[in-house]
């Protein structure tokens, strides 16, 4: 198949492209959740953000709480942001951080105002931009200005054999056109570390994994009652076949194909080597993966599923493809990919990797996921460690 | 040829079951990817799709290999043709 050279984004201020059009409210904390849901219950075409934190975290944990939030506003899937906080100073931080971009950005605080009339004031400029907003036109951008990143959920051995491939198959066609490519899940690559590892395009880079990937499992072993094999593999992963760690994280790095990592990013982290595969060290849980490789400028995700993890981001659209007959049969409407066929061989990998790019084209001009048709928009911050 | 189980590397020790079940005594047709061939087993247990089936006996303290990798421990004796899962395998981590 000959890939497709463009595909029709919206073109930002800062020179990025984006396949969504988002005006979003962003609360900076737990409290200002419910002014930013009025405002965006006033202004149609308006999604806010709620989330749980954002109150009296400190140090490392605070700097990724500052990274997600700046880094979602960013991101080129959006258009323009409503800040909310109760306080003024974390507020105007998250403001200024958004501003660099170059796109319209407001802050609010609540403090001396209360909800209703930040409320109010808020709704007004919300309304402002939506409007601005809703004039922008989808425009040729070169295909390089995707961003891809990826992540499995609720795998089984139908992952390893097919739908991770399938991911692997379209990595390794899009890499060389430019793109940027991102992985995660350091907890999930436990067994299959050494071979992954290998994997890093410097010498750096293959340290840096080893560094990160060995603090995690430090972490692991210190919290750890007894072992991890309460929660990996899942109930839904041992259903589904998988019956160890490892052979969860052997199928799991089928998905970078024959890709190298150039370089292994924090959480949150924007890749800054230019095109290419990142490796990003992360929880394996979907939705925080998600929300941090959003907050990392990533504008389009693909991910597959084999027992049916139904994830879905408010920014940034979530492709799920499966191997699973029985996902498919059961959960349709959550699969945009069906690659099954690869199973009982009427489908090869290659023509499966074609057919990914084809959807990934398609949501990248504005088809919906099945997470967006159904109201997916989970946005879910990784807390580093207790507040004070 | 229909295929009932795939393997993934000539070294697997073990194979996926891609139908939706196999059945005691079925006579399965195997595909091993790396080297596109074939090969055959005769199972033992009922093993859903998705699930694994041993290739050769396994003893205890054997290492099983998926992806050519080892992917963990037999913790109790496995005869070919017998389902491979978190009751005779476990984890060489944590």
């Amino acid at each position: 198949m000959e890939i497709p050279k463009s595909f029709l984004g919206y073109k930002r201020e800062n020179g990025r492209a984006g396949t969504r059009n988002h005006v979003i409210i962003l609360p900076v904390d737990d409290i200002s959740n419910a002014c930013a849901e009025a405002v965006a219950n006033n202004i149609k075409g308006t999604i806010a953000l709620p989330h749980s934190y954002g109150r009296l975290q400190f140090g490392a944990d605070l700097d990724l709480h500052f990274r997600t939030m700046i880094g979602t506003g960013c991101n080129p899937n959006v258009a323009a942001v409503i800040v909310i906080g109760i306080e003024p100073k974390w507020t105007k931080k998250i403001v200024d951080g958004i501003a660099k971009t170059g796109k319209p950005v407001e802050g609010f605080h609540i403090e001396r105002t209360g909800d209703i009339g930040t409320t109010m004031k808020a709704s007004k400029k919300a309304q402002e931009f939506v409007m601005w907003a809703s004039e922008k036109q989808r425009e040729e951008c070169p295909l390089s200005d995707l961003w891809i990143s990826v992540k499995c959920g609720e795998s089984d051995t139908t992952s390893g054999l097919a739908a991770n491939p399938t991911v692997g198959n379209l990595m390794d066609k899009l890499e060389p056109l430019g793109v940027h490519l991102c992985f995660g899940e350091t907890s999930e690559l436990t067994g299959a570390e050494r071979v992954c590892a290998t994997r890093g395009a410097t010498k750096e880079a293959s340290e840096k994994f080893m560094k990160t990937w060995s603090s995690y499992n430090d972490f692991i072993l210190k919290e750890a009652t007894d072992d991890l094999s309460e929660s990996q593999p899942t109930a839904g992963n041992i259903a589904g076949g998988l019956t160890t760690i490892e052979e969860k994280a052997f199928g799991n790095f089928q998905k970078i194909g024959n890709c190298k990592f150039i370089d292994v990013l924090e959480p949150a982290e924007e890749p800054t080597k230019g095109k290419g595969l990142y490796f990003m060290d992360t929880s394996s849980a979907a939705a925080e993966c998600v929300t941090l490789q959003a907050a990392a400028g990533f504008n389009i995700h693909l991910f597959p599923t084999g027992q049916g993890n139904i994830v879905g981001n408010p920014i940034e659209p979530v492709v799920k493809l499966t191997a699973n007959p029985l996902t498919v049969k059961g959960m349709g409407e959550h699969i945009d990919c069906d690659v099954s066929k690869i199973l009982s061989r009427e489908m090869n990998l290659n023509e499966a990797g074609d057919e990914l790019i084809k959807t990934t084209l398609k949501v990248a001009n504005g088809r919906l996921t099945c997470a967006e048709a159904l109201g997916h928009k989970e946005f879910v911050m990784t807390k580093l460690y207790r507040s004070a | 040829m229909a295929t009932d189980i795939i393997i993934h590397d000539k070294k697997d020790n073990v194979g996926v079951v891609v139908i939706e079940k196999i059945t005691p005594k079925q006579e399965c047709a195997c595909w091993i990817m790396e080297d596109d061939s074939s090969t055959n087993i005769q199972s033992v247990d009922e093993i859903p799709l998705g699930h694994k089936i041993a290739m050769v006996d396994l003893k205890e303290g054997d290492t099983i290999l998926k992806y050519g990798h080892d992917i963990g421990k037999v913790v109790k004796s496995i005869k070919k043709g017998e389902h491979v899962h978190v009751h005779n395998v476990k984890t060489k981590k944590w």
